[in-house]
């Protein structure tokens, strides 16, 4: 249980949340025609006649947005349902040319299935939790209005119109805005995964519609108000936050809470009616005479399992079983594009423990400082793998790894090759060792003495001292060794 | 020379073969018809140059020996059919001036058989009516009249060609064109065909594609052809059917070679009677016409059985309430947004443009439909209305399916009357309505039916015989209706009054 | 099931259709005759019956995932797609001002 409460003045409040996340399906071209899908285009370019709803068009599925939303499905581990409708959603706007939206109320593509989140203390998430999940249905999208570019008219771009979305209805199953953020970050994390939503939330790829209520502790559910199209993680929390306190301090008042659409502000954090859409209640669903029950066959369904890859949990319990920290797990299985070239490194037969902590070190410090993603990573999972074998099998040591890497990082060469040309290879020639370790106990009586009168712990002194003589290419346990045995 | 406009599609077409004629002087010759009946009000726009350039190309491809299905017909398109650069405005308002970018696939298959344009025909706007009375352009006047009234035949009483294809059922009775399109949702190619003494089929639903053509309910939307005979017909669907990936409901079949198979020959074939059919209190004539169907088709060497259809008395209010819903659905793009008439009163916002937009650009037929679409889909209606209509259908579809078990093809009358004059029904919506009574039932199910002329009534006009059969059996019904054809000997024509 | 004028203007605001006090009084005449009509489907005994899906038995078809295969349901062709707007404006359609 999260005890994410609202202190009011009659008490604490409990928030419940529920989020319907639109995802747009990753496709090359439209739901019911051909028109492409791509961002940024110009205005009504990628716009069939379909799509710009002219008398006589007709729709006809895309398989392929079957094909992710059916997979997506299987990734929560819902129920694919063999058979399913779409239904026409009725109502008046200028973004949607048919008059109607092409959805799916009664029989959705996808029934009941689950996500995970994982407990966060930082974030006040204190137990791992399962968020329940309604369904996934598959529908169009609407075009877009553009408000600003004339004093007294709407401009409308129809390139969105008929573009495919996934709706992810979960249960109201979230009590604090962390739950809800962890949950939206969990969502897209397996939406890339399995490849059928590129996440994307500035471009609008994916975006929540937020139900917040609240309650006393023990009650029954309130009235809820639904926030549409909130477009990041943040501003969902932020969403919760603000709904949740203005309801509260509504109840407390002695309002209630009206069952409406609202809309966020991003640049005040707040929430506000949403006008234009008051009077649509009342949908008129009813299956689309247009197209005929989708029924899917067990070799489809059997391809769609085939094609769904490692998902988030189950690489991050195969990489805690192969000894990787929980925490290291977490981070590197939290992004798709990480885990793959994780993956790929640990494929070069790197041991999973050492390069986990030096991918979530090294790695991801380097990349931080270079402002790149791990997409575009100048270091390639073989040439890492290269450089963590050369620490493996004793050529060189950690401290030159370092070093090394700086220079892939610069140079691109390999690992091998650096440490040939640079001479950084480590030494285990215990003459060459002992005759430093002699130096160096010759160059510091003080020290010497003081260790033999008892203070061990300046073996790490002499250690360092003699690493540094041999700037760093001495194999530190042979030099453990030879040392202990020099100061006897 | 014989006067080409008295000659069928079949006619035309190896007439123009053999080089009797040439198609350039048949589509001069059916574009001067078509001009000189402008008191008929068939056309909502004349196309003689699109049938002339066809009929070039026709004359060009038989002099190069390269003559395609329809080479040298021309033909008259429903104005519910979209044409490219010519306007599409379903007999409303609201699509005035609409000019397509895109053909029809119909229609389009048309044109690649060979065929042209004389124009777009008038229809009951959105395809919704039972008379042509409902149009934006005026109501079309049947070239029938009732032999009851004076020397005088202007000054008889106008009759309404039917609906909603009255358009084409008046120009082809009329010789304006030889053959039309039409469509039918509740009986629109088979009721107007009866009224004016022609033929007409409604293919099984998916056999002809719906893309290109404005939809009006689309689970029993479907185009057909309407002309003279059962052969013309053949010939003409056998050019407008055909699989197509853009009309998700479309057949993935082949075309039959129905004009090839064409036999009247009906022996080891069982004809139903649908015993529900039997209205009390109709038309002797409608009755006494059908018992002489039964005859000719005996003649033709058919067992004759009872059948029973026992949901028929429902099929007209399961009918009223799935077309209008399915109608209120698919006009709503009707908005003035992207197309088509814009209304926008000063100072008004989106949503009284649309208020007013819709108000002014949809006829009081086409309102009261959308309204009653709206109403039993809105909230806490949806079952008790749309669900029992679609389970009322199903039983519908199990009736005819039990039938056909016992019977190949169902013989009926198409429409419960004969045409009745322009204004009779208009003030009473549900009397329109009730002539639909024999027609929607195969539409609610999706089977191939046609009408052919069998007789004239007392009063001169003529009376249609219905031919329903199994889903995807055309040929079943061609054949009955051709046997029908044979007998009946159906040559009366309207006299030239226009 | 009786319509009233205030029914009736219901319906006609969810349909988007102005209409006028006599149209409306019209209109509930009307539309209380034609659904008082069909109300006698509700004599229809249909348990255990499933509503009409596809009137012809006939499987859903997929497109394939491929851009502007077919021109007639491609992209790339506004001027096709703006051709008959009554208010065209620098490749938009224009509409009264909305406010969200």
């Amino acid at each position: 249980m999260s005890d994410y409460r609202i202190k009011g003045e009659t008490g604490e409040w409990e928030v419940v949340i529920g989020l319907e996340v639109h995802a747009q399906v990753t496709s090359n071209a439209k739901l019911f025609s051909g028109a492409a899908t791509a961002f940024g285009a110009e205005p009504n370019t990628q716009v069939s006649l379909v799509d710009a709803a002219m008398p006589g068009m007709l729709p006809v599925p895309n398989r392929e947005c079957i094909r992710q939303a059916v997979r997506t499905g299987m990734a929560i581990e819902a129920q694919i349902n063999k058979w399913s409708r779409f239904d026409r959603k009725n109502y008046f706007y200028a973004d949607l040319p048919q008059g109607y939206q092409i959805s799916q109320l009664y029989h959705p593509l996808v029934g009941e299935g689950s996500l995970h989140i994982e407990a966060d203390e930082k974030a006040g998430i204190a137990a791992d939790k399962v968020i329940g999940i309604e369904r996934i249905h598959v529908e169009q999208d609407a075009g877009k209005l553009m408000h600003d570019q004339h004093p007294t008219m709407s401009y409308v771009d129809l390139n969105r119109s008929g573009v495919a979305l996934m709706e992810i209805v979960s249960k109201p199953d979230m009590r604090s805005p962390a739950e809800a953020g962890a949950y939206v970050r969990k969502l897209r994390s397996i939406l890339r995964y399995v490849g059928s939503c590129d996440g994307n939330m500035e471009e609008g790829s994916m975006r929540a519609d937020v139900n917040v209520s609240v309650r006393k502790p023990g009650d029954p559910f309130g009235t809820r108000t639904e926030t549409k199209n909130v477009n990041s993680v943040r501003f969902v929390m932020q969403t919760i936050e603000y709904e949740a306190k203005r309801q509260v301090e509504l109840l407390e008042s002695g309002g209630t809470v009206d069952q409406e659409t609202r809309l966020f502000n991003p640049d005040t954090g707040t929430t506000r009616t949403m006008r234009s859409k008051e009077d649509a209640h009342d949908y008129r669903y009813f299956p689309d005479p247009d197209l005929l029950p989708l029924e899917l066959d067990d070799a489809f369904l059997a391809e769609c399992r085939e094609s769904l890859p490692e998902l988030p949990d189950a690489k991050r319990a195969r990489y805690e079983a192969a000894g990787i920290s929980a925490y290291n797990a977490g981070v590197l299985t939290a992004e798709v594009e990480s885990a793959r070239w994780f993956d790929a490194l640990l494929e070069t037969g790197a041991e999973p423990k050492a390069a986990a902590n030096w991918v979530t070190s090294e790695l991801f410090g380097a990349l931080n400082r270079l402002g790149k993603d791990i997409a575009d990573c100048p270091v390639t999972p073989a040439q890492a793998g290269e450089l963590l074998g050369l620490v493996a099998d004793g050529t060189i040591s950690g401290s030159i790894a370092k070093q090394v890497f700086e220079i892939m990082l610069e140079t691109g060469d390999g690992a091998a090759a650096i440490v040939e040309r640079e001479g950084l290879k480590q030494t285990s020639d215990t003459g060459a060792i002992e005759a430093v370790i002699a130096e160096v106990l010759a160059k510091n009586p003080g020290q010497l003495e003081q260790y033999r009168g008892g203070k061990e712990a300046l073996f790490g002194f002499f250690v360092g001292q003699t690493m540094k003589a041999m700037q760093g290419k001495a194999n530190p346990q042979v030099v453990n060794e030879l040392l202990k045995k020099a100061l006897g | 020379m014989t006067d080409l406009t008295n000659l069928t599609v079949a006619q035309i077409r190896d007439g123009h073969r053999a080089g009797d004629f040439s198609a350039v002087e048949v589509a001069e010759a059916f574009s001067a018809n078509v001009a000189g009946a402008k008191a008929l009000n068939a056309f909502i726009v004349e196309t003689p140059d699109h049938a002339l350039a066809a009929a070039k190309a026709a004359d060009a491809d038989r002099a190069a020996g390269t003559l395609k299905p329809l080479s040298g017909v021309p033909i008259g398109m429903k104005d519910l059919f979209c044409t490219n650069g010519v306007q599409t405005t379903a007999a409303s308002h609201m699509l005035e001036g609409f000019v397509p970018r895109y053909e029809s696939t119909v229609s389009q298959k048309l044109w690649d058989a060979g065929a042209g344009m004389l124009g777009k025909l008038n229809l009951d706007q959105f395809a919704m009516g039972s008379s042509n009375e409902t149009s934006y352009f005026g109501n079309v006047i049947s070239p029938w009249k009732r032999n009851d009234g004076g020397p005088n035949l202007k000054e008889r009483a106008a009759l309404a060609p039917g609906g909603s294809s009255g358009g084409s059922s008046a120009a082809i009775a009329a010789r304006l064109c030889p053959a039309a399109t039409g469509t039918d949702t509740g009986g629109s190619i088979r009721q107007p065909a009866a009224f004016t003494g022609i033929s007409g089929i409604k293919p099984t639903y998916g056999r002809c594609s719906r893309w290109g053509i404005v939809a009006f309910a689309s689970s029993l939307d479907q185009a057909g052809p309407m002309a003279r005979t059962v052969q013309d017909c053949a010939i003409l669907l056998e050019n407008m059917a055909g699989f197509d990936p853009k009309d998700a409901t479309s057949l993935d079949m082949a075309v039959p070679n129905w004009e090839a198979a064409l036999s009247s020959d009906l022996a080891g074939k069982t004809v139903g009677i649908p015993r529900e059919y039997r209205l009390k209190g109709i038309d002797p004539d409608i009755d006494a016409m059908w018992d002489a169907g039964i005859a000719m088709l005996k003649d033709a060497g058919a067992e004759v059985v009872e059948i029973s259809l026992p949901h028929t008395k429902y099929a007209l209010p399961a009918y009223y309430i799935i077309a209008p819903a399915e109608a209120s659905s698919n006009l709503a793009r009707y908005d003035g947004v992207r197309y088509g008439l814009r209304d926008l009163p000063q100072g008004a916002g989106l949503q009284d443009m649309y208020a007013a937009t819709r108000a002014d650009g949809f006829g009081p037929e086409v309102k009261r439909r959308i309204m009653i679409g709206t109403y039993v889909l809105s909230a806490g209606f949806y079952d008790a209305y749309y669900t029992q209509a679609q389970k009322v259908r199903t039983l519908i579809s199990r009736d005819f399916t039990a039938a056909f078990g016992t019977c190949d093809v169902i013989l009926a009358p198409t429409a419960p009357s004969a045409a009745f004059g322009l204004g009779e029904k208009t003030s009473d919506p549900l009397a329109m309505y009730l002539n639909d009574v024999f027609a929607v039932p195969a539409s609610l199910a999706g089977l191939p039916a046609m009408s052919v002329p069998a007789a004239l009534n007392r009063e001169g006009l003529p009376l249609g015989l219905q031919i329903i059969g199994k889903a995807f059996d055309e040929q079943g019904v061609l054949n009955a209706g051709l046997a029908i054809e044979e007998r009946a000997g159906f040559t009366a024509r309207a006299e030239k009054w226009w | 099931m009786t319509i009233d004028q205030a029914t009736v203007r219901k319906i006609a605001s969810l349909a988007r259709i102005a209409i006028s006090d006599a149209e409306a009084d019209g209109l509930a005449g009307e539309l209380n005759n034609i659904l008082g009509w069909v109300e006698q489907l509700g004599e229809v005994d249909v348990s255990g019956v499933e509503p009409m899906t596809a009137v012809i038995p006939n499987q859903l078809r997929l497109r394939d995932d491929v851009i502007d295969a077919d021109p007639l349901t491609g992209g790339n062709r506004r001027d096709d797609i703006l051709a008959n707007a009554p208010e065209p404006q620098h490749g938009f359609f224009g509409v009264p001002k909305v406010i969200e």
